[in-house]
């Protein structure tokens, strides 16, 4: 089925060549970083993680989010995502990469990394999360590739697959959890010290997964001739919703405990974060703009006309996205680290050999999805499902134009 | 798959785990023994510990002589930056205590300067996440590293409440005198984390930590179990507090006020 990835359009081999050329010349950053150290980015001893690691943990919520459209399959037999399962799982296969690239370009001695399986270390959360992101990307890989191999081959599944498949769903659960826990279980870093952190995370996980998820395959729609059904864009669309709903109420349970408590260890990080500290307000931009952004996205996505409106769903999406990702992305990493053990703040940002290096893990991440979903969008026009119409509808919609297009 | 190919790549791999395994079997046995002689000098405890008497040590000009030392002895580099390195370092009473704030103390005490380095708990959380055991406490309390195993993922840092670790973001060596290098104490690579020790090394020839020697006295160290101890002693007489106590760490440095 590989071999799919090999024939394609102009576009699509352009797409790739522009890939690997970010994929090289971000690369000169991560070879700049191995000869000099981490001393290029702009992390420090307050700021021990940086960018690297806030992509991650926002990946790890786009690893985890396939399974919004797979557990409503496999639990509820909810037929309208048939088609759609198996681009969660492929995109979960991207993040799983981006995520493991991620952590790799962040450890200061990459070619001890092996220690972490050669002496394992139960009792620290990094050992869990990499068996957890490891054993996700294997399940992911095995049920993504037979489902759609069986598929192909116009076969039945083998009964193996779905114990394997509902295994991958309790696992998606867990990745982010774990991811959580790295943070959760640290003591002195109140932003981080709430046991509400895992229950945010997959919050924050299953909307903005979801959404970028939808993104791409948006695109995929114009660029293939694969197209969704519209009610499997309809509900996915108000499972994102719901998921940001509770999100940010989640958020807001926080701001509660802290400020009604008065306990200032607990206020500092929030305070910093939305008006400054000690005269620092480097953060305070972005977390406004996180928080207009995100009732922004609530306010396009909650009422049903606008969430049903195609047309701006992704510009709702969009909007969605940006505001999670400054959240998750940003503020968690950098609001924990400050205020610092000595309740000063030590500003953060990243040079510009940082991003190459995110950017190099970001394209190779949208490497290994377009070529999944090559693969996988030829399939479903080589089966005839999930086709689209002339009319525009999906050929799983059961439109009146699905009887005239079978007629011509 | 031809099936004499299958059977060869069993074959092969099979014996690919055979070799490995009869490998690591030879490596096992040739350490059995081990040819290092205990020291009959060592300094032994149960729980190292060390008060600082703020009494005495309050300002920079008293500090600096003690973090010299330190730093000398262990080949610390003088990075110029945030991305800095220190074992032993001052501090304003706000910055180590920040769980005490006391709107009208007394000015002698709120303006001292505060001798900081790793508090060795007992309870060490930096043990807790490290991935690859790099970092451990020993059997007498001291918390210490072996930068060999070290990975440099800093999850020790994300979880040292006390932001007593410091970690090679360049090479060390870089910021070093080398006329002035130790040569007893070997200098670290990049991207490595790094920390106090209580001077382990020393405590193995009978010495005691450089900083408690250059003290003149207002640095007590010694075994928190043995009640003869000048630690025990100190903790006995005098009023002592620790750096965040509520996160139940248990620092074995104590602060007398």
């Amino acid at each position: 089925m590989l071999e799919r990835a090999l024939k394609g359009s102009p576009r699509y081999y352009g797409w790739l060549a522009l890939l690997l050329v970010i994929i090289a010349g971000c690369g000169t950053a991560y070879i700049y970083q191995l000869v000099n150290g981490l001393k290029i980015t702009g992390m420090s001893r307050d700021v021990s993680w940086g960018f690297y690691i806030a992509q991650f943990t926002y990946l790890v919520g786009l690893a985890a989010s396939g399974v919004m459209i797979v557990l409503p399959y496999y639990f509820h037999h909810y037929k309208k995502f048939k088609h759609m399962v198996i681009f969660g799982e492929f995109m979960a296969i991207g993040a799983v990469v981006m995520c493991l690239g991620f952590i790799v370009v962040d450890i200061g001695q990459p070619q001890r990394m092996l220690n972490v399986l050669l002496h394992p270390t139960p009792n620290s959360i990094l050992f869990w999360d990499m068996v957890v992101l490891n054993g996700y990307l294997l399940l992911n890989i095995v049920a993504g590739w037979v489902s759609l191999e069986t598929d192909r081959l116009r076969l039945p599944h083998p009964s193996w697959l779905k114990p394997v498949v509902y295994v991958s769903i309790i696992w998606a659960f867990s990745i982010h959890t774990v991811t959580a826990f790295l943070y959760q279980g640290l003591p002195g870093r109140h932003y981080w010290l709430t046991a509400i952190l895992a229950a945010r995370f997959l919050a924050s996980a299953f909307c903005s997964g979801p959404a970028i998820l939808m993104l791409v395959m948006l695109i995929t729609e114009r660029v293939t001739t694969f197209k969704m059904p519209k009610d499997g864009i309809k509900t996915l669309a108000k499972i994102i919703t719901y998921a940001m709903c509770v999100n940010i109420f989640f958020f807001l349970l926080e701001v509660f405990t802290a400020f009604y408590s008065n306990i200032p260890g607990h206020m500092h990080s929030i305070a910093y974060l939305f008006v400054g500290a000690h005269g620092h307000t480097e953060l305070v931009p972005w977390m406004w703009t996180f928080a207009i952004l995100a009732v922004a996205s609530l306010a396009l996505l909650v009422p049903p006309q606008l969430r049903d409106n195609h047309k701006l769903l992704p510009f709702s999406l969009a909007i969605l996205v940006v505001a999670t990702w400054i959240d998750k992305g940003l503020g968690l990493l950098i609001g924990g680290f400050n205020p610092n053990p000595f309740e000063q703040i030590s500003p953060y940002w990243p040079t510009g050999p940082e991003l190459m290096v995110s950017l190099m893990v970001y394209a190779t991440g949208a490497l290994v999805v377009t070529i999944l979903f090559k693969i996988a969008t030829d399939v479903k026009a080589e089966m005839g499902v999930a086709q689209k119409l002339p009319c525009g509808c999906s050929s799983e919609d059961g439109c009146k134009c699905a009887g005239e297009a079978e007629a011509a | 798959m031809n099936q004499s190919r299958r059977h060869f790549l069993k074959f092969a791999g099979l014996t690919a785990v055979g070799l490995c395994a009869g490998a690591s079997g030879v490596l096992a046995s040739s350490g059995g023994g081990s040819p290092v002689k205990p020291n009959k000098e060592t300094l032994h405890a149960t729980q190292w510990a060390m008060v600082i008497d703020t009494r005495k040590l309050n300002t920079d000009e008293a500090i600096a002589p003690l973090a010299a030392a330190c730093h000398a002895l262990h080949n610390v580099p003088d990075v110029p930056n945030k991305q800095n390195v220190k074992w032993l370092w001052s501090a304003s009473m706000e910055e180590a205590f920040p769980d005490f704030p006391n709107k009208y103390q007394s000015p002698e005490v709120e303006h001292r300067r505060v001798m900081l380095l790793c508090n060795h708990c007992e309870n060490p959380p930096c043990v807790r996440v490290c991935p690859t055991k790099a970092t451990f406490k020993r059997p007498d309390g001291i918390v210490t590293m072996d930068y060999h195993r070290c990975i440099g993922c800093r999850y020790c840092m994300a979880g040292c409440p006390f932001g007593a670790r410091s970690f090679n973001f360049g090479e060390p060596r870089e910021h070093l005198d080398l006329t002035k290098l130790n040569k007893e104490y070997p200098t670290r690579m990049r991207g490595v984390v790094e920390k106090c020790t209580f001077c382990v090394e020393r405590l193995e020839v009978g010495k005691l930590p450089a900083c408690v020697e250059a003290s003149n006295g207002a640095v007590h160290f010694g075994d928190l179990s043995d009640e003869n101890s000048p630690a025990r002693k100190a903790l006995r007489e005098n009023y002592t507090i620790r750096r965040k106590p509520s996160l139940g760490t248990e620092p074995s440095v104590y602060y007398i006020i």
